[in-house]
């Protein structure tokens, strides 16, 4: 079994590390580096609870292994605040009441946040093809897709 | 068995520098080495165990595999690593191969589309692949490498059964070029799934049609059925009814039942054998009236 020395960056700050071959994605980000926002629910590309963005694009952590991401720039649910402020789809989750039990919460954050980041003003039907890979066992959709929404109205950076 | 699995068993991540060293090292290890892409197959048949390669060789990146290419003689050549994302992103496919954007859109989630690839889906050889009907009824081609060089081959003789092509030890597809569709051509692929989206195929009809002013309809047909047979499969007899008879809601009727009994489906888990031929018949007319509702 080979290791690989992997070189990238995490919510902007860069690592460098060793990994085995058959380590994932999602094992490097919660195992290795503490990142545990990001969660694991069916380890089959199903769920989207894994859900982190690679190189701007969500994927599923659980699908991607750990050697692939060599230079690459990640970032998970922990980056999409900046200092004591909340990236607007975290604020309007809050608000409209998306979020339950919370586990799949930062999966839907993050293919939210890409989203609204290709599509900035997305139709009802365009935020439930986007959410199709993120289940959501607690709430029903419709506040997740009230809060996508609501982000969309919002400023991109909210004043301090 | 429905327990997550995390972890993956163990085996080595190979990232060769060319293709040609991708090739020589599936050469050297046969049996024992697949080439990666996307993975999102690979790995769900490694945590459940089905698969234990020791190797994974990442082609991603290699030699143009990441290439979308798009040329009026030779219409769109699309590397093996290219993800289904960017092939709905595309302009240029859309505009010129709507059908595959159509088949491409039916896959799984967002975040698995931008690791599932065409290519990918295609050497998985499953019958349900969603992409497939739609790249046979462009008339695809594969280019495969090995150390002996180059070797184009027809999307139709590439499969062998479930799980299983025409490619060697020491082969790798690089890519699939679809030719340039025949003027006026209309698609459209009717997709069965437990769900309105997302889920895998209980039935797939993939159909296109265009004037042809050389057969008695005056129109040809390309007739693709997914999830119903050890393989992908055209459906030969319906699509020589609909050139060979002036189109009409009988023909189409007559087509659709040539459609349900050129497949041969399983029971599994999705649907039963007899409900998939029905599902068949019913998707093959409905396709069939939507593209000739656009043709005529």
């Amino acid at each position: 079994m080979s290791a690989h020395k992997i070189t990238f960056t995490i919510n902007g700050v860069a690592e460098t590390l060793t990994v085995p071959s058959h380590m994932t994605l999602l094992q490097l980000l919660r195992e290795q580096l503490a990142y545990t926002g990001t969660k694991n629910g069916c380890a089959a590309g199903e769920c989207g609870a894994c859900t982190v963005l690679l190189n701007g694009e969500p994927v599923n952590s659980c699908m991607v292994l750990a050697p692939e991401v060599d230079g690459a720039d990640l970032v998970t649910v922990e980056g999409l605040a900046t200092d004591s402020q909340l990236d607007p789809i975290q604020q309007a989750i809050l608000e409209t009441g998306g979020v339950q039990c919370g586990f799949c919460t930062p999966g839907i954050l993050i293919s939210s946040r890409a989203l609204l980041d290709r599509n900035p003003d997305p139709s009802e039907d365009e935020i439930r093809e986007a959410l199709l890979g993120n289940l959501c066992r607690c709430t029903g959709y419709f506040r997740i897709i009230e809060a996508v929404q609501q982000a969309a109205r919002m400023p991109a950076t909210v004043e301090v | 068995m429905l327990e997550p699995h995390v972890a993956l068993p163990e085996f080595d991540y190979v990232k060769p520098a060319t293709l040609l060293e991708a090739c020589q090292f599936l050469a050297d290890h046969p049996g024992e080495a697949r080439p990666l892409l996307g993975g999102t197959d690979i790995f769900v048949r490694m945590r459940d165990g089905h698969w234990h390669d020791k190797y994974l060789v990442d082609i991603k990146g290699l030699d143009g595999t990441d290439d979308i290419r798009f040329d009026k003689q030779q219409g769109l050549t699309i590397g093996a690593a290219v993800n289904m994302n960017r092939i709905i992103a595309s302009d240029q496919v859309a505009a010129t191969y709507p059908l595959l954007v159509q088949a491409a859109k039916s896959v799984a989630s967002y975040q698995l589309r931008s690791r599932a690839t065409i290519v990918g889906n295609i050497c998985n050889a499953s019958p349900a692949g969603d992409t497939i009907g739609a790249c046979l009824a462009y008339r695809g081609e594969l280019t495969i490498h090995s150390l002996d060089g180059e070797r184009q081959v027809p999307l139709e003789s590439f499969f062998k059964g479930p799980g299983k092509t025409d490619l060697k030890p020491g082969e790798v597809v690089s890519a699939i070029r679809l030719p340039i569709p025949p003027a006026g051509a209309v698609g459209r692929y009717m997709k069965l799934g437990r769900n309105k989206l997302g889920d895998l195929a209980i039935v797939g009809v993939t159909a296109l049609g265009y004037p042809q002013p050389e057969t008695a309809s005056g129109y040809a047909f390309r007739l693709a059925l997914c999830a119903v047979a050890p393989t992908p499969l055209r459906a030969a007899e319906a699509e020589a009814k609909l050139a060979g008879e002036p189109i009409t809601e009988a023909t189409i009727q007559a087509a659709a039942n040539l459609a349900m009994q050129a497949c041969s489906p399983i029971d599994d888990v999705r649907g039963g054998a007899d409900y998939r031929r029905l599902m068949v018949r019913n998707l093959t007319r409905r396709a069939v009236s939507k593209v000739w509702n656009q043709l005529a």
